[in-house]
């Protein structure tokens, strides 16, 4: 019983140190991905809702697959995989440390025999002085060696970049430190969306939880804009905006111009252009088919009105000419749609300029009143993206940590290099973290070198 | 000399280096090789000239850009940066007949694209107007041509494998004759991977630092996001099987070609199946 609760712990901790588990973590994190790109995520829209069963709703809903990425389990998968990797280097990097910080500085014949690469050189040069020559040699050509007297031989030793062998660490280092990052985001921060309408002011946003959040500061719009390109198509979405502190503008911020990819920041909180439409005001007058009991009406872009015999319309659009529409008529006109309390809504054109069209419309919608184009004070508003994130210098942080690690894992190598001299017969081994091949190579090249370099001396 | 008749010398130019790496693994004479590997030197230089001449001519349009813009864009440079990673490798390690498994994909992209997109310049949208687009891009897609190629050498692995396993066989022999052995190709496989996985690191980041400076919001799990971080996630785990016990040979090789074919979802997939933000790229 004492071994099995023994082993328990045990064999947990084997289990988180070994990458058989990353491996199952990693294509399990892959595949599970793949359910949100197709299952659409947050609030499921009506069509979809329509297209599947009330069972498979139900299902997808207790698994959590409208929010797989915020479900427990995809969590849990992120939570055991960062178990792994911590598991793994606190596993490993004992060994590394020491490999870098203690090195062996003596080629035992055991470490010669495990080294991939070992040459020889003769020399007649006396041991004192050939000591110094292929030191000197080794500094000029590679890198400091560490001198050692064991047993009347001569130990060199010599190393480059042995801390390449911690970027590996570093690159799971760097996944940690983004989701910390990520995590101080959504504890401190927060996403909302506000329109503000030309001309007014905002104070508070509505997050995206339904929250709604107080900016300590106003925001104003003096202005929205569309620009097009000849084709027709849109250029530039451009909003003017002005931060008031206490009602008055702050100097910095004022009339300051956001677009698309450039946005605004003020005391940590940045507001991206987003969306737009028109908040303007269309005037109407309503009246019987005769003209009796005529009244004014004012319909907002963004509303709509109540019509006296209880049907609602709102304005589509408006046009200062009408002509380019419809032939044979000219003046503002503008499109609305009305819902009458019972039957189809339907879509008219109501004229300024031409009051008999406006009560033959009437006639046909029988008995509906008669609706008397006035013109319009065009309004835009705009939609801005509104995002206050203190964890975001984190996450950058944890990336350039991965670039640079993820560089220095692949391309960078510990290189050693190991010489014995003894008896006028310098040996030299060595080996790489990476690509052993080129470097057995480079071991050969050197010991060439070496050997001219050392018969020069001998024969000056 | 106008841009879409250089991109059509290029197609061209693909093309015969394809035929030309064909005969070659079947002739196995190095001066055919050489032409092959000539021809796609060529249709490179050519390549390079285009894209230029089509940045310099959208300038000229007024509408200026770089040709990273849409569809058509993206897949003519996805070819030239297949064929780039191709030539580096080539001239690294000088196995030629990797040729005949890298350029069909080349060859693919160039001919769909001169033949069934529409190849006009359009003025940029809004949301691609930043710097941003050209890193992110850039990387992303010297990313996908990275695993293009490590795609190609893991189907040349798989053949090899099962070849060598089943004893040999008059006929194939002859064809495989101027394959690498496995122990080459596995580790061509691994350095591919090395050059793509970085260069897909940086192209998920440039793009979750362009997401937060144009929306705020550095990741959103849209279909593309997540997409390229199931690819991250797949040549992440091949990374570790190399030092896995049972992971390594056949299932690094399948590990592979499925992170490719994760790749070209992410890239085509995502845009023809899923909706999300980056609608501009599908049409």
């Amino acid at each position: 019983m004492t071994s099995k609760q023994r082993n328990l712990p045990q064999s947990l901790w084997d289990l988180f140190c070994s990458l058989k588990l990353t491996m199952s973590l990693l294509i399990s994190l892959a595949l599970t991905s793949i359910i949100g790109t197709i299952i659409p995520q947050g609030p499921p829209p009506q069509e979809y809702l329509e297209q599947i069963s009330p069972a498979k709703f139900k299902l997808y809903q207790s698994l959590g697959f409208f929010d797989m990425y915020h479900s427990w389990w995809f969590i849990l998968l992120l939570g055991l995989l960062t178990a792994n990797l911590v598991s793994c280097s606190i596993k490993r990097l004992p060994h590394i440390w020491q490999t870098i910080i203690r090195p062996e500085t003596v080629m035992t014949s055991a470490l010669e025999q495990s080294l991939g690469a070992v040459v020889s050189v003769s020399s007649k040069i006396k041991p004192e002085l050939l000591k110094e020559k292929v030191a000197a040699f080794l500094r000029a050509e590679f890198a400091e060696p560490v001198t050692t007297e064991v047993d009347g031989a001569w130990h060199l030793f010599a190393q480059k970049t042995p801390w390449c062998r911690l970027a590996v660490y570093f690159v799971h280092l760097s996944v940690i430190v983004i989701f910390i990052g990520a995590i101080i985001g959504s504890l401190f921060g927060y996403k909302g969306f506000v329109n503000i309408t030309e001309g007014q002011s905002i104070d508070k946003v509505v997050s995206r939880a339904g929250k709604e959040i107080n900016l300590g500061f106003s925001l104003r719009c003096d202005q929205f804009s569309v620009a097009y390109y000849t084709t027709g198509a849109p250029r530039e979405f451009k909003s003017i905006l002005t931060v008031l502190e206490n009602g008055k503008p702050v100097p910095d911020y004022t009339n300051a111009r956001i677009v698309v990819n450039d946005p605004l920041t003020y005391k940590g909180i940045t507001f991206y252009q987003s969306s737009y439409g028109n908040a303007g005001d269309y005037f109407f007058t309503v009246s019987d088919l005769d003209g009796k009991n005529a009244a004014s009406l004012t319909v907002n872009g963004t509303s709509s009105a109540t019509l006296p015999d209880g049907s609602s319309m709102h304005v589509l659009e408006a046009t200062e000419d009408v002509s380019a529409y419809v032939p044979g008529l000219s003046g503002p006109a503008a499109q609305v749609e009305i819902h009458p309390p019972q039957g189809k809504s339907e879509t008219i054109v109501v004229y300024a300029n031409h009051p008999e069209q406006n009560i033959q419309q009437a006639r046909e919608r029988k008995g509906s009143p008669v609706l008397q184009y006035k013109g319009a004070r065009k309004r835009m508003y705009t939609g801005l993206q509104v995002a206050k994130d203190p964890g975001v210098w984190v996450v950058w942080l944890g990336c350039l940590l991965m670039v640079v690690g993820v560089y220095a894992a692949f391309f960078l190598s510990h290189r050693r290099i190991w010489v014995r001299i003894r008896n006028g017969s310098v040996t030299i081994g060595g080996n790489a973290s990476k690509n052993q091949g080129a470097f057995r190579q480079y071991l050969d090249q050197l010991a060439e070198k070496l050997t001219s370099h050392l018969s020069r001396e001998e024969h000056p | 000399m106008t841009s879409s008749l250089l991109f059509n010398i290029t197609t061209f130019a693909y093309l015969v280096a394809m035929l030309l790496f064909f005969a070659f693994l079947a002739s196995r004479a190095k001066a055919i090789g050489t032409a092959g590997i000539a021809a796609a030197y060529f249709g490179l230089l050519a390549q390079t000239g285009a894209i230029a001449l089509r940045w310099k001519e959208s300038y000229a349009m007024g509408v200026g850009h770089a040709p990273l813009s849409n569809l058509y864009e993206s897949v003519v440079f996805f070819a030239w940066t297949i064929v780039l990673i191709f030539v580096l490798l080539d001239l690294k390690y000088r196995y030629r007949v990797i040729g005949a498994f890298v350029m069909p994909f080349a060859l693919l992209g160039m001919a769909w694209a001169q033949l069934g997109m529409n190849t006009g310049i359009e003025p940029l949208v809004p949301a691609l107007q930043s710097n941003w687009l050209l890193y992110h891009v850039i990387t992303c897609f010297l990313g996908y041509a990275a695993f293009a190629v490590a795609c190609g050498i893991s189907i040349m692995y798989l053949i090899k494998a099962n070849h060598d396993e089943s004893g040999q066989k008059a006929g194939e022999s002859s064809l495989l004759g101027m394959f690498p052995p496995i122990r080459v190709l596995d580790d061509l496989n691994y350095r591919a991977i090395m050059i793509g996985f970085p260069l897909l690191t940086l192209g998920i980041i440039t793009g979750a630092a362009w997401a937060n400076y144009a929306w705020g919001t550095y990741w959103s799990w849209d279909p593309k996001e997540t997409w390229s971080l199931i690819v991250w996630f797949v040549y992440a785990a091949f990374l570790h099987a190399r030092f896995t016990r049972g992971w390594v040979g056949k299932r690094a090789a399948w590990l592979s070609i499925i992170g490719f074919a994760a790749t070209i979802f992410c890239y085509l997939g995502v845009n023809l199946f899923l909706s999300g933000l980056h609608s501009y790229g599908g049409k």
